[in-house]
């Protein structure tokens, strides 16, 4: 089974120009506020991970059709019906057919404030000594995998240096599959534009950082 | 009810991919609300989420979490240099002194844009941004044009918004691709040294700590 994200846009042509709104505007319409506050109220359930809401995202058919709310609801929707925590037909009627499951958590009112206060933070205790440094010049994997990862597809297989090192996070890829956090170093890798777009000379005099787990990394 | 089948119709023609028409947005946005409406009567009556959190969690990031605060951040900077160069070092403990912290802010490197160098924010896989302090990311942050063009041409993204550096202005774009969260340490304005940091910080906008835009210039100051 293939892997695909639709999410993946970073470096492509043809989307025309960046349509500026105003200062204020985030949230427009009183269903997004809704969509957004379900989001987090259900993340605290425990039947799934941010990273493995980015995967339910990231791979809606639609992807590209729909509005940014749209999706954060489709996945939504998508993760309550994967984890067993709504049914098909409930959706369908929308109303309560069967019990619920059980969920590690309720946020509740009052808990919010210190909840959002605290995040969720991924930075974990050194299990093993950073193989990069700064200043360090490596290539990042150019392997496609068959499940979410962080590695967009224009930093793949390119050369850059090790700008930070930030310690070691939860692994995005284990986590979003449910196969635990994995915790792995950390790094911003920093790429000339020469190197990411086969460029011969500047076009732009820019560099581009991504942030890149030690698996994605090999010295250069 | 009928609203169950409007639902129902609405996610049928979402499943098949078709597009938008512009022409039946209104009736588009109505079978939003209902199939939102649903999922949170549902989600209530099976005691998944408490609608008074609800409430909270819009209320929190409508009027409490905003770039107001990371406004707070430069202005402070700009005034103070030694929390410039603690904000530089560790922007997360910097920002937290200041009160701001947390969920999509756990994490946060500050760069500072110079006469030579200017940073520019973007998550091209998503929509990564620092909540803590700037609230919930625009629109065309979240768009496919700046997350595709943002990392490639990103002189022509500034245009887009206005703003043309100097060609010897190196540009550095940053890809929050996993849990870092970045804000820019905007150049303070020409013109501005004798503003208290209450003043200082209403000339810092959005944009500004993002990256796509400029600290606004003091009133009065020469063009």
């Amino acid at each position: 089974m293939s892997y695909q994200s639709h999410a993946d846009i970073g470096g492509l042509d043809g989307y025309g120009v960046v349509r500026h709104d105003s200062e204020d505007a985030a949230l427009h319409d009183d269903w997004e506020r809704r969509v957004l506050a379900l989001t987090l109220e259900m993340g605290a359930s425990g039947l799934w991970n941010i990273d493995s809401s980015r995967a339910a995202r990231e791979t809606l058919d639609d992807y590209g059709k729909l509005s940014y709310f749209e999706i954060w609801l489709a996945a939504l929707e998508k993760l309550l019906l994967q984890s067993g925590a709504l049914h098909a037909e409930e959706l369908k009627q929308g109303r309560m057919l069967e019990g619920a499951i059980p969920v590690a958590r309720v946020l509740r009112a009052a808990e919010v404030t210190t909840a959002l206060a605290r995040g969720s933070p991924t930075l974990r205790s050194p299990g093993a000594a950073a193989r990069y440094s700064v200043g360090q010049w490596v290539r990042t994997s150019s392997a496609a995998p068959e499940h979410h990862t962080r590695l967009p597809g224009y930093a793949r297989g390119k050369r850059g240096v090790i700008e930070h090192v930030h310690g070691m996070h939860v692994f995005a890829d284990t986590h979003a599959q449910g196969m635990g956090e994995q915790p792995q170093w950390l790094y911003t890798v920093t790429f000339d534009e020469l190197e990411l777009w086969s460029r011969r000379t500047p076009q732009q005099r820019s560099l581009v950082s991504v942030d890149a787990w030690e698996p994605y990394l090999v010295p250069a | 009810m009928d609203a169950p089948d409007h639902d129902d119709e609405h996610a049928h023609r979402h499943r098949h991919g078709h597009a938008h028409d512009p022409a039946s947005e209104h009736s588009e946005l109505s079978a939003l609300e209902l199939r939102v409406r649903a999922l949170e009567t549902i989600l209530t009556q099976k005691g998944y989420v408490d609608p008074a959190a609800l409430d909270v969690l819009i209320d929190t990031y409508q009027t409490k979490i905003g770039p107001r605060n990371g406004a707070q951040v430069v202005a402070r900077a700009w005034r103070d240099g030694e929390f410039r160069r603690r904000l530089l070092e560790d922007a997360t403990t910097a920002i937290a002194s200041l009160g701001f912290m947390g969920r999509q802010g756990e994490h946060m490197v500050a760069v500072e844009n110079t006469a030579e160098l200017h940073n520019m924010v973007v998550c091209t896989l998503c929509s990564c941004y620092p909540w803590p302090v700037l609230g919930l990311p625009p629109l065309w942050y979240k768009s496919a044009p700046y997350r595709a063009r943002a990392v490639k041409d990103p002189r022509g993204v500034l245009e887009d918004f206005g703003v043309r550096l100097p060609e010897n202005v190196r540009i550095h774009v940053w890809d929050s691709t996993a849990e870092v969260r970045y804000i820019v340490l905007p150049q303070r304005p020409v013109g501005s040294e004798h503003l208290s940091e209450h003043e200082l910080a209403a000339l810092v906008t959005r944009d500004s700590m993002i990256g796509t835009g400029l600290a606004r210039l003091p009133s009065g100051a020469p063009p």
